[in-house]
């Protein structure tokens, strides 16, 4: 890959290590946490320089999906499962079983043997209430998404379209496993009359509730717990029925010039210090008994991720999208 | 006349002929190479289809004992069904189909084994999310053959198109789009035509102030103005909510308010350029035939601009029609043609409908390409050897009523630019007004701190120095040198192009090209040089526009002279036109400078660890719920784009104090 000549060069320039490598590393995960995890793998590590690439889940995947052909990415760590599942089915990734796998839960390692990618936190959704408008208008805290179809909260709920965010699929296959296909489409029906807006972006809705331009906004808790930590007047409510997830996952790209580098960086994202690292943000992690709780994250939030079909999200997720599209998409528009 | 001057000189000519001929060609290279290329490789997956291709499986079913049966091919079991199971086998790129449903008997919980496989290494896959291909037989549990789809084949046709036009909420955008182009294109160009009007041919005071303000919104990240529509007129907490009369600004008002805004400068420079250059002697020789103010205006004024008019319609329509940074930040669910593009493509990982969508995109630039070759065959040059500089004359009641309308206009931009400064002053809006500079703090700044800052600036002035040369040097070949005329009419239709396509899919399109290991220029991918193209690539029309909308007004005469008299074209080039054209010159890389500072959806795609972006910080930081830091690293991007600015209009005015003394002669 021509792009290591510059970087070896720059390298060999600063006459650091003559062992140093440089792994070109794609992630999702949120700039402020990227430093810390650098840091704490450079620590052990001294000799393998990341160079990170930071982008929205979306962009991050289209860009290692046309860069298929010559990838530029050595590693992937922080990205959706989601996301990594479509780049396995295309054969993009090296099956790999980091030192240690077995320590962590099940559910967030891929189920080949050897992995394809291995999790680190849970990505969860959930509802952001804001108090202030809910008594404003008259409109009370919702404790379950089907309270969410009740007239009462007409015109009071935004949340991310499927088609452009993760989050609003995340939402709508988690209906769809927890309710039946013909019960999850009938909630969404309801649940539609009641819908003020759609956004493009997951994060959105939960702005919105915590900027007070909605009541009630469908996100994720960690985003939620964000805007709270912020001095927003909002609750995170888990409802009842359980709520859907993904989670944030680490890969090594095929064909990679770095294996060994990459391998041992796999191995280090893995560790119960690297899960003690994501806890920081994230309230539900891989590596078990190693969570603390997460200031602002709402209670009982890992009971109530449901059991999250993956493959049956990823390999259903075409025919689900556009079903969604021609149920609610574009029919919202007044006139 | 000149073509006969030409005969008998010709050895002279000749040598400028090719020199002018090789000039065109490196300019026409690069255009090939940052433009068509990169695009035909996009544009190309628009007719990449896909389908199963049942006739590929096989499968063998064995009783319940577990003695396994006959072969089985899967298209004569979806044939054997009346109807068949699978009508519509028609799919696109990331298409999974079950295949269970060919089993009527079919239960995960019966004893039934399966054994399965493809007919050639083409015939793809899953079991679950793992891949398969190829001629191995697998033998599986009904509960694991369930989890078997298979994956389509691809092959060249037209069915995405068909897909499109057939599905509604696809379809609806192309009318929402051109709806909301047309309505944006016709406030901005009369907005900003009276605004140039008002600078170029009054007295009022003051014009110097307004001029800076008018700039502005080209130097705010396009994001900016949708956070300040929605401070000041969200349905409930916008501070002027009741303007809004119970509307709502997410939808079709706040993209075409916001695109007025942001449209605005762009339509301006083009019509100020038009309008800046004319011949003083028309209006004396309207005087004296006694013509009115409004027949002169009609007939003097108007024909005068009607390029610029027409090509600043052409930029504003495309500007709003391809920019989807807008109507996804206040949009709400009205759904346009470029958000159609992010949804495919960033959405759902369809870069064969996204391309579909670009497409259809093209179609208006395609029209608007062909009325300006018809318009460009009526233009007449404004500027001859011969013009002298018009001089707005004094006008007491004219003059007020020009100062008070670009009053107005000024207070609608600077409105919208304070209302950002606020936002990112304020801690938490509306809940906790308290100021803070907090939000300043860019160490923990998306994308590298300081860095990401000092390399968009780079960025900028790589862009300003590099595209200004490259798109100057195109003008005037296409404007001012004969013959070649093929040559010239494509170079055109190339230079109009990047003014249709969608930044996002330049950007797709650049991986595609750029990234193809055996591309000579592979080496660029990954760095600055990449950014500095592709930036140069997408603002390329305008500059384009601006330089050829100097040039016509200047008289071939020129030309023609400087031939007779056995001048080299360069001479003439450095003498006169890069003097007279000043103006239009320092406006392109002023213009290249600010959008450089600000684009973000084709060098998302590009950028890499070295060469992260402020801008592209900035849209992370939205996206991430961060508003307040958005607003606050935008508001840096102002004003450093202002401080750019003003050194323009300084030097500007030395240079041009110098240079075009002799129009006043």
């Amino acid at each position: 890959m021509k792009k290591f000549t510059f970087a070896t060069l720059a390298a060999a320039l600063m006459a650091t290590s003559a062992m140093a490598v440089d792994l070109t590393v794609y992630t999702a995960v949120e700039a402020e946490d990227l430093a810390r995890y650098a840091e704490a793998f450079n620590a052990e590590y001294p000799d393998i320089h990341i160079n990170w690439v930071r982008d929205s889940t979306g962009v991050i995947t289209a860009k290692l999906l046309a860069e298929r052909d010559n990838p530029q990415a050595d590693v992937i760590w922080g990205l959706a499962a989601t996301s990594l599942l479509l780049m396995k089915a295309e054969d993009m990734l090296e099956p790999y079983a980091p030192a240690g796998v077995e320590n962590l839960d099940p559910k967030f390692v891929d189920s080949s043997s050897p992995p394809y990618w291995t999790g680190m936190d849970a990505w969860v959704a959930a509802v952001c209430y804001n108090t202030v408008e809910g008594e404003a208008n008259g409109v009370p805290a919702p404790t379950s998404w089907a309270d969410l179809t009740d007239p009462v909260y007409q015109g009071h709920i935004i949340m991310p379209n499927p088609n452009s965010s993760g989050t609003g699929f995340l939402d709508v296959s988690s209906w769809l496993q927890m309710f039946g296909e013909e019960g999850g489409w009938q909630y969404m029906d309801a649940l539609h009359e009641n819908i003020s807006r759609y956004t493009h972006s997951g994060s959105a809705p939960c702005k919105l509730a915590a900027a007070g331009e909605t009541t009630i906004g469908v996100s994720f808790a960690f985003r939620g717990a964000k805007s709270k930590a912020a001095g927003a007047p909002i609750e995170i409510i888990v409802p009842t029925e359980g709520v859907g997830w993904d989670m944030e996952a680490t890969a090594i790209v095929a064909g990679t010039a770095n294996l060994e580098a990459a391998q041992t960086l796999v191995d280090w994202t893995i560790t119960r210090q690297a899960n003690e690292l994501y806890n920081q943000g994230y309230a539900v992690v891989a590596y078990p008994g190693v969570a603390q709780p997460v200031e602002y994250f709402p209670e009982g939030l890992v009971d109530a991720m449901i059991d999250n079909d993956f493959e049956f999200a990823a390999n259903n997720r075409g025919e689900i999208l556009a079903e969604w599209a021609s149920r609610y998409d574009g029919k919202s528009d007044p006139k | 006349m000149g073509a006969q001057i030409g005969k008998r000189v010709r050895p002279k000519l000749g040598r400028d002929d090719w020199a002018q001929r090789s000039f065109m060609l490196i300019i026409g290279l690069y255009l090939l190479v940052a433009l068509a290329f990169p695009l035909v490789t996009m544009l190309s997956k628009a007719f990449s289809t896909y389908h199963f291709d049942l006739s590929q499986y096989e499968v063998q079913v064995s009783d319940e004992a577990g003695n396994f049966g006959p072969v089985q091919n899967l298209v004569d079991l979806n044939a054997a069904a009346s109807p068949p199971v699978f009508e519509d086998l028609a799919t696109n790129t990331n298409g999974r189909l079950g295949i269970t449903k060919l089993f009527p008997d079919f239960s995960f919980r019966s004893p039934v084994l399966y054994r399965f496989h493809g007919l050639n290494d083409g015939a793809v896959y899953l079991v679950g999310s793992e891949r398969h291909a190829g001629a191995e037989w697998i033998e599986l549990d009904s509960n694991s053959f369930r989890r078997i789809v298979l994956r389509p084949v691809s092959e060249r046709g037209l069915a995405n198109f068909t897909t499109y036009f057939s599905t509604p909420s696809l379809f609806q955008s192309v009318r929402n789009s051109l709806t909301i182009a047309a309505i944006t294109t016709v406030i901005t160009v009369s907005l900003a035509f009276w605004f140039a009007y008002a600078l170029a041919r009054s007295k009022m005071r003051f014009k110097g102030v307004f001029r800076m303000v008018a700039m502005m919104p080209i130097l705010v990240p396009s994001l900016l103005p949708g956070i300040a529509l929605m401070y000041l007129f969200s349905s409930r907490q916008g501070i002027l909510k009741f303007l809004m009369f119970g509307h709502d600004i997410n939808g079709p008002i706040g993209i075409v308010i916001g695109s007025v805004f942001f449209t605005f400068p762009h339509a301006l420079i083009i019509i100020s350029t038009a309008l800046s250059i004319s011949d003083a002697r028309l209006y004396e020789a309207a005087q004296s035939l006694k013509a009115s103010r409004w027949k002169t205006f009609w007939t003097v004024t108007i024909p005068g601009a009607r390029y610029g008019l027409f090509s600043a319609a052409f930029v504003v329509f495309n500007l709003v029609i391809t920019d989807f940074g807008l109507p996804k930040v206040i949009g709400g669910n009205y759904n346009m043609l470029a958000v159609d593009i992010y949804k495919q493509v960033i959405g759902q990982q369809n870069f064969e409908m996204g391309a579909v969508v670009s497409m259809v995109l093209l179609v208006p630039a395609v029209l608007a390409f062909g009325i300006d070759r018809r318009m460009q065959k009526k233009q007449v040059a404004l500027l001859s050897a011969r013009s002298v500089v018009y001089e707005p004359k004094a006008n007491r009641l004219g003059d007020w009523l020009f100062f008070g309308y670009s009053s107005m206009v000024a207070v609608f931009v600077l409105g919208i630019i304070a209302v950002c400064q606020f936002a990112a002053l304020i801690r938490q809006w509306p809940y906790n007004l308290s100021l803070s500079l907090n939000n300043y703090d860019f160490s923990r700044m998306d994308g590298g701190g300081w860095s990401s800052y000092q390399n968009s600036l780079l960025l900028a002035l790589l862009t300003a120095i590099i595209g200004t040369v490259v798109v100057f040097w195109g003008a005037y070949m296409v404007e001012k040198t004969k013959g070649f005329r093929l040559g010239r009419t494509l170079f055109q239709g190339l230079a109009m192009l990047p003014m249709a396509i969608p930044g996002m899919v330049l950007g797709i399109a650049y991986i595609f090209f750029f990234n193809n290991p055996d591309n000579p220029l592979n080496f660029i991918y990954g760095t600055m040089a990449i950014l500095v193209v592709s930036t140069v690539t997408h603002f390329y029309t305008v500059s384009h526009l601006t330089a050829v909308t100097a040039l016509k007004q200047m008289d071939v005469e020129f030309e023609s002279v400087s031939q007779s008299l056995k001048q080299p074209f360069t001479k003439l080039f450095w003498r006169v036109t890069v003097p007279v054209s000043l103006p239009a010159i320092l406006n392109i890389s002023i213009y290249l400078f600010v959008n450089a500072m600000t684009t973000v959806s084709a060098v998302v795609f590009l950028y890499s660890t070295d060469t992260a972006l402020a801008s592209v910080a900035v849209l992370n930081m939205n996206d991430a719920g961060d508003i307040a830091p958005a607003a606050a690293m935008g508001m840096m991007i102002f004003y450093t784009n202002a401080g750019a600015r003003i050194l323009h209009a300084l030097v500007s005015r030395r240079l041009l104090a110098r240079s075009n003394a002799w129009r006043k002669g």
